[in-house]
């Protein structure tokens, strides 16, 4: 009755540096590939677009409304007879900033927050987790509406403004993280041999909390850019600049008129937070140990 | 006609390796109010051959790659997922090993007990909880009436596999499977389990399948026996046969690891043997030689060469050694 | 008894976060550049340093910080927010004439976002590799990739624009005339696109982890033992399975009522939604401060609220929430 048997050698591991095995399990996410050079091509265009393009954004240069394709404008002209493609361009440049600094801003408080709570657990997790939950009740998007509001328009501003209402997630994975880090042995072994606080905190317990913190933090930039781009759609945009959203809004109610004004920089938005989310799950299944050891 | 007929039985798993046989050309019958004993350390197949009769084997991992199971003259390896679902619960039952796990936690067991009644008896609402409660009663949790209401999480992990039993009694099964029904369990509540299961099929005259690692149990429980060993039978016969005389030495080094047995049965074994070394991987199985080679103390060149034959003795007691006359 | 007084516990609880928005309501009013009095010299066209004086002294503006504060959140205690000299009215009643509309457009986006992910997580759960978890999955990318102002403006273009299916604007059609019934039909012609714009980023939340959970419980003990009781796949999958998976997906929406209300701000500015949205972005323009923190006032209280309900939900779907532990 016994078919074949089935004789499987075993693999020697290889040893591997832990960047190329995570490079490795990163490739074969072929939509986080695919992603990745999407994004490397977004910001380029962001870096060296102007140069390659130099079209002024404010300027007139067509009637107003010309449809994408015609008198050699390839994404045709808004409301005020600008330069699509050039406004799209140089709104990449705004748009990532802005995304990256603020992403940076929430990561910075979340992480700060979420290690004093899990690290020092007692009252001031207490505090901390409370402080968090507050901001939780806060509707983000209002709340950065009125920071703006009552304190100006500027990028810094904007970005302050974003960062600061949506840190709270990486505030409680990096808590998450460090309660169940701290009681690893040789956090305690580090412990015993008299390692001060903050080089256990930042130097024995952060490196090993980074992976899901790296995840979370790439969504954090596509869901900065998402912000901004609401944040400008509603006008609280500094008008000196162009970027994604502010495009939207401003010819927003020309859709009638001419709907590309609107659909072309949306499209924009969206490959660029698709292609964020997309290396997002790249990176998870890169750096998330369970899935490694399958 | 035997109750239950399992012939020449190949269940196939499909890992990330490969194909693996976990179990591997079992053959046995359970007659009507019998109690047969699978016996084996973890990962030999027993659990595999429960969930194959009762058809619940993994979707897409295992699957019936061979051989037969005949209930009441019936296959069950073809049968139809409905047929399948009248026979399951109401005929053929199954108790598990986790009871922390295995009630729903978010329904009572009042509920989880009725709700087999009005699948497979067609009761009414309240016939059927009337029923669940008077269950309750008979695997004696004490106030039965007030328990019905309670949930899983409310109870002790020994009143939880009562429940289980009540579930599983609930249609007056011809067939009980137990998965290493105590395994999870305190000493004591273990005796108790079993004491409960023993006085059930005194009662119902239920036939019962106990899958167990425990030769303690089995000598208590059991009537027959089959020792797995790596996804084959290694000998199959009557308890107390196999327990005297035991023809695999893999059936010998598991009795001689259970103290409170050798001291009644035996007087020449003063000493307690450990069984060496450890259950092959998946990778193993289905090589044709005596898997349990590596591990045997008695090991030849033949026993690495083929797969040994199936010896019988008196009885009806097999056993799968090529040596198995000489012990 | 138990439940109730954990209940209390978080009634308490909520009051001091709500305490906690006012302190940082007035906090923000008081460290922004200009005040009442700026506003109110603005709108008489400018006013000097004495009618100013005069003005702070008024309102109370020369007290200490603190004192302030007090008065702030005793007025509050009465419901009282403050004053809009924007739209001339006090504030409570500005924000409670536009509450509705917005309370309308968040429940019944959220309400279709949970039912149609949760259906369509649980189908695809069945089939992890079928052609609807591929959807799912497809729509939970878009859901979170695209800005949630330009789908609603391509549905727009296309719904309302292109086939005239919806009206492109507003909450009802004041021209229209008849009965409860004509009115309902009406408002949810209005509603239909907003709702769906709005529950699209929520949909992909929840059909994908209830997908997950859904996948998890398949393949737990208890939906195990089910299948050996022999219920039949509708019993064990919409009864037994899909009652424990429920609750994380139920969780995750109480966590999102913040963002089911940020979201709803752009929706209302893209369909002229008459509710606490537009009239944010508008007092925003018009710097009305007291308006603007009055709506962060009760967006906050709105998503307090909505937490105490998810937690009722809660207890009704898992016992073991809130019970002994």
């Amino acid at each position: 009755m016994s078919d074949k048997p089935i004789i499987i050698e075993d693999e020697t591991p290889k040893a591997q540096s832990p960047f190329s095995e995570a490079w490795g399990m990163f490739r074969r996410n072929h939509a986080a590939l695919v992603a990745l050079f999407v994004l490397a091509v977004i910001v380029f265009m962001a870096i060296f677009g102007p140069l390659l393009y130099p079209t002024d954004p404010f300027e007139m240069v067509w009637a107003p409304f010309s449809p994408p394709g015609q008198e050699g404008f390839l994404l045709g002209t808004d409301y005020l007879g600008r330069d699509l493609l050039a406004m799209v361009i140089n709104g990449a440049k705004v748009s990532l900033l802005i995304g990256l600094a603020a992403a940076l801003v929430s990561i910075f408080i979340g992480v700060s927050i979420g290690a004093l709570a899990g690290f020092y657990r007692g009252w001031v997790e207490e505090l901390l987790m409370r402080i968090t939950e507050f901001f939780q009740v806060l509707p983000t998007l209002l709340f950065s509406m009125v920071i703006v509001a009552l304190f100006g328009a500027s990028l810094p501003m904007i970005t302050l403004a974003i960062g600061i209402v949506s840190w709270t997630a990486v505030a409680r994975i990096t808590r998450s993280e460090f309660l169940r880090i701290r009681e690893l042995e040789y956090v305690m072994a580090a412990r015993a041999c008299g390692v001060s606080n903050t080089r256990l905190m930042f130097g024995v317990i952060l490196p090993n909390a980074l992976p899901p913190i790296i995840v979370q933090s790439a969504l954090m930039v596509g869901s900065a850019i998402l912000f901004e781009a609401g944040l400008s759609f509603l006008g609280l945009t500094d008008p000196n600049v162009v970027s994604w959203g502010q495009i939207i809004g401003s010819n927003r109610q020309y859709i009638l008129d001419a709907s590309y004004t609107v659909t072309i920089p949306g499209v924009a938005i969206f490959i660029t937070v698709l292609a964020i989310s997309l290396v997002g799950d790249g990176l998870n299944d890169a750096l998330n140990p369970k899935l490694r050891q399958r | 006609m035997a109750l239950l007929e399992v012939e020449n039985l190949r269940i196939e798993l499909t890992t990330r390796d490969g194909t693996a046989p976990v179990i591997d050309d079992l053959s046995f019958t359970l007659e009507a109010e019998e109690t047969l004993s699978f016996v084996g350390e973890s990962g030999c197949g027993k659990s595999m051959t429960a969930l194959a009769l009762m058809g619940l084997l993994p979707e897409g991992i295992g699957r019936v790659a061979g051989g037969h199971i005949r209930f009441n003259g019936e296959e069950l390896t073809t049968a139809t997922p409905a047929r399948l679902r009248e026979i399951r619960g109401n005929d053929i039952s199954m108790i598990f090993q986790e009871p922390m796990t295995s009630l729903n936690p978010v329904f009572t067991v009042g509920e989880q007990i009725a709700e087999v009644l009005r699948a497979h008896q067609g009761l009414s609402r309240s016939a059927a909880w009337d029923q669940a409660v008077e269950l309750l009663d008979a695997v004696r949790i004490p106030n039965p009436k007030g328990r019905a209401g309670d949930y899983p999480f409310q109870m002790s992990g020994g009143q939880r596999q009562r429940a289980m039993i009540a579930i599983a009694l609930a249609c007056q099964p011809k067939i009980l499977i137990a998965d290493e029904p105590t395994t999870a369990l305190d000493v004591t509540v273990q005796a108790q389990i079993f004491d409960l299961l023993r006085d059930l099929r005194r009662q119902t005259g239920t036939s019962i399948i106990m899958i167990t690692h425990d030769m303690g149990a089995v000598a208590e429980m059991a009537e027959r026996m089959i020792v797995m060993y790596a996804g084959r039978q290694a000998e199959i016969g009557p308890v107390e046969q196999i327990i005297d005389h035991a023809r695999h030495p893999y059936t010998q080094g598991l009795i001689s690891c259970v103290p409170h047995i050798q001291a009644v049965l035996t007087d020449d074994r003063p000493d307690l043997v450990e069984v060496p070394g450890i259950v092959p991987s998946l990778r193993e199985f289905g090589k044709d030689q005596c898997l349990f080679a590596s591990r045997c103390a008695h090991v030849t060149q033949t026993c690495l060469d083929a797969r040994p034959p199936q010896k019988a003795f008196s009885a009806g007691q097999i056993a799968d050694c090529w040596h198995a006359e000489a012990f | 008894m138990n439940i109730l007084r954990n209940f209390l516990t978080r009634c308490v609880y909520a009051l001091i976060l709500l305490t906690a928005v006012l302190v940082l309501n007035f906090s923000l009013m008081h460290l922004a550049p200009g005040d009442v009095a700026d506003t109110i010299s603005q709108s008489m066209g400018g006013a000097d340093q004495e009618i100013l004086d005069q003005i702070r002294a008024d309102y109370g503006l020369d007290q200490p910080f603190i004192v302030q504060l007090g008065r702030y959140i005793g007025n509050v205690l009465q419901f009282d927010l403050g004053y809009s000299f924007f739209y001339n009215m006090p504030v409570t009643e500005l924000i409670l004439q536009r509450l509705p509309a917005t309370l309308i457009l968040v429940i019944t986006a959220q309400l279709l976002a949970l039912t149609i992910g949760v259906v369509m997580g649980v189908i695809s759960a069945q089939k992890p590799n079928g052609l609807m978890s591929h959807f799912v999955t497809f729509l939970a990318l878009f859901g979170y990739s695209a800005p949630v102002f330009w789908t609603g403006i391509l549905l727009l273009i296309g719904f309302s624009l292109h086939f005239q299916w919806f009206p492109v604007a507003g909450m009802r059609d004041v021209t229209i005339e008849g009965g409860f019934w004509v009115h309902f039909v009406d408002l949810i012609r209005h509603l239909t696109l907003p709702m769906i714009t709005l529950a699209s980023v929520f949909f992909a939340l929840y059909s994908r982890l209830a997908r997950a959970s859904m996948m998890e419980v398949l393949g737990s003990d208890y939906v195990r033992t089910a299948k050996a009781k022999g219920l039949s796949v509708r019993e064990v999958v919409y009864k037994h399975a899909l009652k424990n998976a429920l609750s994380p997906v139920i969780t995750l929406a109480g966590l999102q009522f913040s963002a089911v209300i940020s979201g709803a701000v752009l929706v209302e500015a893209v369909f002229s939604w008459p509710g606490l949205g537009t009239l944010a972005f508008q007092s925003i323009i018009a710097r009305d401060t007291p308006t603007i923190l009055g709506i962060l006032f009760f967006s906050a209280l709105v998503v307090i609220v909505g937490n105490l309900l998810t937690d009722l939900a809660l207890r009704l779907v898992d016992p073991r929430v809130g019970g002994k532990k």
